[in-house]
């Protein structure tokens, strides 16, 4: 069981999105994160899946990911070399000694601080999953109120272009 | 002109010469438009799963796509199983649906449901219009995606308000989706594989499904597999693309399927699997699935390859033109299989066959269905297009009616659909009137969509009901026999209808045979002096026949439970 991330230019149509959620539920695909938007080109959408399973298991998610017909191109980034981030928002306590035990954690994870009040910090962090998952263990001892995640993107590294 | 009159000239500009469907409020626009022209029939059926079935054997007999029109709500929700049977064997289809006006969508209003919502999954793709200008452009992609590629079902949903608004009309000539480019031609490196290993094999065997019939490939099979002289088995879908009664065709394979050719597909060293999908009611166990065997596949849809069975040389394209091609490889070159293993290989076939795993009892007074069936192919002369519903009726067809010719047999095998049979032999019926066509159904499933009989008195559509009545659901009966320890839970028909009464009620010819020597009688009767008329044959058979060969759930194809 691998973990990959799919990324895929669909059709900016009302349904693409269901059709491809549709297609993950109704054959007992795995799906960790999902996340959509439209790109530059206003008619197609740039959709990343992050999904784990066997070989055999993935080389069908893509094949069948490829067989919607709103599904113009498909890649899976984790073939090769990709920049993969994961936007974080987490609200959690800061009070007395906690306050500078976040903001340290915050900086040693190229984090910042975005929102504060007296008792609480609301953090942003970019990064992969597995270090947003870093950072969620390393504040261990603090309370965290909510944890919002954007799901990852990404993207091929060097010259290679998912494009149409 | 009105999107109601868009709608009927698409169809017309498409080529559609019959709608199957039933009107309600969404759609009265369009049956307006409909009824005030003379080139579309429209064909009234009496439920909307009908209208579907209807279509579909309408198009698995013709190629051609089958055309349906249903009002919105429970107009498109009665036709989700037929459109699912469609999709589970790949038949082209295109089904619109009516819907509430755009305003209203999403309100709960009267009659509405999410129609594009219900049926993604069952379809190959589907639309919604919004907007009478795409109206005519989205018919002609519906009709492009339903019949390229790996066919399927499309369904168009449109607001009634768009069949009411004015545009103007132009039907596309050509349509292009970027999303959407189904391989065709396989790719040449592969083909070249394909042959090398075909050529090395000293026990072949040729296993091929309804991919063949769909891409009207029966000529090319039959070439390529009397070039090459190895045995060939077809899956239940695709039954009638090698004639049954060529001495290559081993039966058919798979859980019902003949003992030489579930033991030639355990034994066999290539396996040259064309159109087919490896189901698991033709594999079987995958863990004991051919186990010697190097495997070729051809198939039009990647998805379908290497998705249940690891294979070892995989082509993506349409049998026709990859089978051409490998027929093309051979016939260039004087090398051939060898054929001292050849030989070999057919003697250990030939003594597979010799067990004669589809012999009956013949004497036993009652009425075998078997031999009904088999009464059935001699007075049609084995030409008939025969449909089926499901169960031990639809395997006593399969087994023994003997297709010789593609799209004569007609059955819902991927879904497994009762109340499939009728309304389909109705579609089949009105695509090739003069021909003769058989319903083979039970007293279970004929009654999922009775109600059809009065579609085939409005229309004078002659087909003939071959009723195998057992008074039991069977195949349900016969698992519970093996497998549940003879507890017969809910698979007894108490209080069936008096169908030959039934029938006379439609307005058909009904008749009842009780005896073994009044089979036959029957059958020419129908064809003969009734061949006019919509015929209902109620057979009285065996109450407790099975269908034999069988492999259990689990098993291998090697370890057949024989008579």
């Amino acid at each position: 069981m691998n973990k990959h991330i799919i990324s895929l230019l669909l059709e900016n149509e009302s349904g693409a999105l269901s059709r491809v959620a549709g297609l993950f539920s109704a054959r007992a695909y795995n799906i960790e994160s999902l996340s959509v938007a439209p790109t530059d080109d206003e008619t197609l959408s740039r959709m990343t899946i992050v999904t784990t399973g066997t070989d055999e298991i993935v080389e069908q998610i893509q094949k069948q990911l490829n067989k919607l017909v709103d599904v113009v191109k498909l890649v899976d980034l984790t073939e090769s070399e990709h920049i993969e981030r994961e936007l974080m928002l987490a609200k959690v306590e800061a009070i007395g000694d906690a306050r500078d035990e976040v903001k340290r954690l915050v900086d040693i994870f190229n984090g910042r601080v975005v929102d504060v009040t007296d008792t609480t910090y609301t953090v942003e962090i970019t990064d992969t999953r597995d270090r947003l998952d870093s950072f969620l263990v390393s504040l261990s001892s603090i309370k965290i109120h909510e944890v919002v995640r954007s799901g990852a993107i990404g993207i091929s590294s060097g010259e290679k272009i998912l494009a149409i | 002109m009105t999107g109601a009159e868009i709608v009927v000239q698409s169809l017309i500009e498409e080529g559609v010469e019959h709608l199957f469907g039933y009107p309600g409020g969404a759609v009265l626009p369009i049956y307006d438009a409909i009824h005030q022209q003379d080139e579309l029939q429209h064909i009234l059926v009496r439920h909307e799963q009908a209208a579907t079935h209807a279509a579909d054997g309408y198009a698995r007999s013709t190629g051609k796509p089958g055309v349906v029109l249903v009002t919105s709500g429970p107009g498109a929700t009665n036709a989700v199983t037929g459109i699912a049977t469609a999709y589970m064997d790949s038949i082209p289809m295109v089904v619109l649906t009516g819907q509430v006006p755009l305003a209203l969508i999403g309100n709960d209003a009267f009659q509405e449901v999410d129609s594009v919502g219900i049926t993604r999954p069952v379809v190959k793709h589907n639309f919604l219009v919004e907007d009478i200008k795409d109206l005519a452009t989205v018919i002609k992609k519906a009709f492009h995606v339903a019949t390229t590629g790996r066919p399927g079902p499309v369904v168009v949903d449109i607001p009634k308000d768009i069949t009411i608004n004015r545009a103007e009309f132009a039907y596309p000539r050509e349509i292009k989706i970027r999303s959407y480019h189904p391989t065709v031609v396989g790719h040449s490196g592969q083909v070249k594989k394909a042959y090398e290993l075909i050529l090395e094999a000293k026990k072949p065997m040729i296993y091929s499904g309804g991919g063949v019939i769909l891409s009207n490939a029966s000529e090319e099979l039959i070439k390529f597999t009397q070039l090459l002289g190895a045995p060939i088995t077809n899956t239940l879908m695709g039954l009638g693309a090698y004639p049954a009664n060529e001495k290559q065709f081993v039966g058919m394979l798979g859980m019902h399927g003949t003992y030489e050719a579930n033991m030639s597909m355990h034994n066999c060293d290539v396996l040259i699997a064309i159109g087919a999908r490896f189901d698991d009611r033709v594999t079987g166990n995958l863990e004991k699935f051919c186990p010697d065997a190097r495997i070729v596949h051809v198939d039009i849809d990647p998805a379908s390859i290497s998705k249940n069975v690891k294979v070892d040389v995989p082509i993506v394209g349409d049998v026709k033109e990859v089978v051409s091609r490998l027929i093309d490889l051979i016939e260039a070159s004087d090398q051939r299989l060898e054929s001292a293993a050849l030989s070999s290989w057919w003697d250990q076939i030939e003594e597979w066959r010799a067990q004669d795993c589809l012999k009956f009892k013949r004497d036993t007074g009652t009425i075998k269905p078997q031999f009904v069936v088999e009464q059935l192919h001699q007075v049609t002369e084995g030409n008939a297009f025969v449909t089926s519903d499901v169960g031990q009726h639809q395997m006593f067809a399969a087994q023994y009616y003997g297709f010789n010719k593609p799209r004569r047999w007609i059955n819902s095998g991927g879904l497994g659909t009762m109340g499939f049979g009728l309304p389909a032999a109705m579609g089949v019926q009105l695509a090739h009137p003069g021909e003769q066509v058989a319903c083979i159904t039970g007293e279970g499933s004929i009654q999922m969509c009775i109600q059809e009989l009065a579609t085939c008195t409005q229309y004078k559509l002659p087909v003939k009901i071959i009723n195998l009545n057992n008074g039991f659901l069977g195949m349900v009966r016969q698992w519970q026999e093996f497998f549940y320890d003879r507890r017969y839970a809910s698979s007894y028909m108490d209080s069936l209808p008096d169908f030959v009464a039934l029938a006379e009620a439609y307005g058909h010819v009904g008749i009842r045979v009780t005896k073994p020597e009044d089979v036959r009688q029957a059958i020419e009767d129908a064809y003969g002096k009734y061949k006019d008329r919509t015929v209902f044959i109620d057979f009285m058979i065996d109450k407790e026949e099975n269908v034999y060969p069988m492999i259990p759930a689990g098993a291998g194809l090697n370890e057949m439970i024989l008579v």
